[in-house]
């Protein structure tokens, strides 16, 4: 029982050693003469960013990106209580018009990126038949996954979808409100929901849902992708032609490849 | 956004009837394991103090697949024509596997203080097991029940990461106090974030008091020996 314990006692020991020594290891390996950028993207821009960070930091082998994804609106929060951020990529425009009032972005660094569109969306074997947004408000349909519109552009966009269509009051009990615009995604693969609202460019990245209607065209021209540089920044310069890759034909080329249109400047 | 009442009441909801489960669950099982000694024990005990370590992130997927529609209990739960996942249920069931442990914990210790053969002496004068359970082990394993019960309170109305990803964030269905200080925080309106976290630290604080209160010294009863013993027929 005695040696036991020790065998127990040596290999707890020798676990938190060799987590303790990987973490120093990690420290010294930042001392290095580099640059990293800190980019906070919305989360609908997961996949799409994480293939053109491949490529910056391919051709610029000084350059470390680390990526943050959430709904624009918790990164918004985050960045304002001061999370080190050097590029902010917003699925909405709102939430960098709020950034932009309180003085937080590099002046003149806002543009518009991309454009997207909201898609209503069910399981790929859903046996409802929903045609439209209309069909929402059927006994049918019990939950609707949807980001929530106070913190998730997607949500907010989903909303003025239902509501340009005269149908929010009466779905609005069905809602569940997701963290981030991939979390619907992921409830609707699941089947966890009978629907949701996300960007067309999620749908595109499925293999587990189908299309049912595109948002009104009033509410899906509204939606723009901004980015800017963060005030606070100690890598202005580096955040700078890392913005302007993300103009180039080659980065824009990924962008259509994921379904995304890019705005014509 | 809807008021600060909903998703108080959604909590107290999920609290209330998380406890009195949890409460028949942990004092059950803590019953039997403090009897309990066959060779599964360790692992048995292992298995009942299991959501108390992991991340509640853990106990949400496990959940999830397990209720979900390609889990095991699927087939049943179409049959019976309830879907679980982002309900009040699951609120309810994500709070009970987190707060499981503390009672199963603390009742199991407090189980294993009682003296065996007070109990058996109440057998010996032909009481059933029930009420041995009810009129012997129970009053004497009182203070740690209780503690177990206001640790179990307190664990349920904390949780929060089980609860988001299995019963999600339906405003007054599931949106408990944690998940709309969440979603609060997230779309930047750190009042109601504030203001939400006041009642919970408020709430919080009531049930540690309370444990304090119970947990005052008071004169060691050794009462209950004495007439047990009397009646005991000379050997």
């Amino acid at each position: 029982m005695n040696s036991l314990k020790k065998l127990a006692l040596l290999t707890i020991t020798a676990v938190l050693l060799a987590g303790l020594i990987a973490g120093l290891a990690g420290c010294s390996q930042e001392e290095e003469e580099a640059v990293t950028l800190n980019v906070f993207a919305a989360a609908s821009l997961t996949d799409v960013m994480e293939e053109i960070n491949g490529l910056y930091t391919g051709e610029h082998s000084s350059v470390t990106i680390t990526p943050n994804y959430g709904s624009s609106g918790k990164l918004q929060t985050q960045i304002e209580q001061g999370a080190p951020c050097d590029v902010f990529i917003s699925a909405g425009a709102r939430q960098m018009d709020a950034l932009q009032s309180e003085n937080m972005l590099l002046t003149d660094s806002r543009r518009d990126l991309l454009q997207n569109k909201v898609v209503l969306i069910v399981p790929s074997d859903s046996t409802l038949g929903l045609a439209d947004f209309n069909g929402l408000t059927g006994a049918s349909v019990t939950r609707i996954a949807i980001g929530d519109p106070a913190s998730v552009p997607a949500g907010s966009y989903g909303k003025k979808a239902l509501e340009k269509l005269g149908i929010y009051s009466q779905v609005q009990s069905k809602l569940v409100l997701c963290t981030d615009v991939r979390d619907v995604l992921t409830h609707v693969e699941n089947g966890d929901v009978e629907a949701g609202i996300v960007y067309e460019t999620d749908y595109l990245i499925s293999t587990k849902v189908k299309k049912v209607a595109e948002g009104p065209a009033e509410v899906n021209a509204t939606i723009v992708y901004p980015v800017a540089v963060i005030e606070e920044t100690e890598n202005a310069e580096a955040a700078g032609k890392y913005v302007d890759f993300l103009f180039s034909d080659e980065a824009g080329e990924v962008f259509e490849e994921y379904g995304f249109v890019l705005v014509q400047d | 956004m809807d008021g600060y009442l909903s998703p108080l009441l959604v909590s107290l909801k999920t609290v209330a009837v998380a406890t009195v489960i949890t409460f028949i669950l942990g004092v059950g099982a803590a019953r039997w394991m403090a009897r309990y000694s066959g060779w599964l024990r360790p692992l048995i005990d292992g298995l009942f103090i299991l959501p108390l370590v992991l991340p509640p992130t853990v106990v949400g997927l496990v959940l999830l697949l397990t209720f979900g529609r390609h889990g095991p209990l699927w087939p049943l739960l179409t049959r019976m024509d309830v879907n679980v996942i982002l309900s009040w249920p699951a609120t309810v069931i994500s709070a009970t596997v987190v707060a499981f442990p503390l009672m199963y914990m603390t009742a199991r210790g407090a189980f294993e203080q009682v003296d065996g053969s007070i109990e058996d002496a109440a057998r010996t004068l032909g009481a059933g097991e029930w009420r041995v359970f009810l009129t012997v082990s129970l009053p004497l394993a009182r203070p740690g029940i209780i503690a177990g019960t206001v640790l179990c309170i307190a664990r349920s109305l904390g949780e929060f990461g089980a609860t988001v990803m299995f019963a999600g964030n339906i405003p007054g269905k599931t949106t408990t106090l944690p998940v709309a200080i969440y979603f609060a925080y997230s779309a930047g309106d750190t009042e109601r974030a504030l203001y939400l976290a006041g009642m919970v630290l408020a709430m919080s604080f009531a049930s540690v008091l309370c444990l304090a209160f119970f947990r005052k010294p008071r004169p060691r009863t050794v009462t209950l020996v004495d007439p047990l013993q009397e009646g005991l027929p000379a050997a």
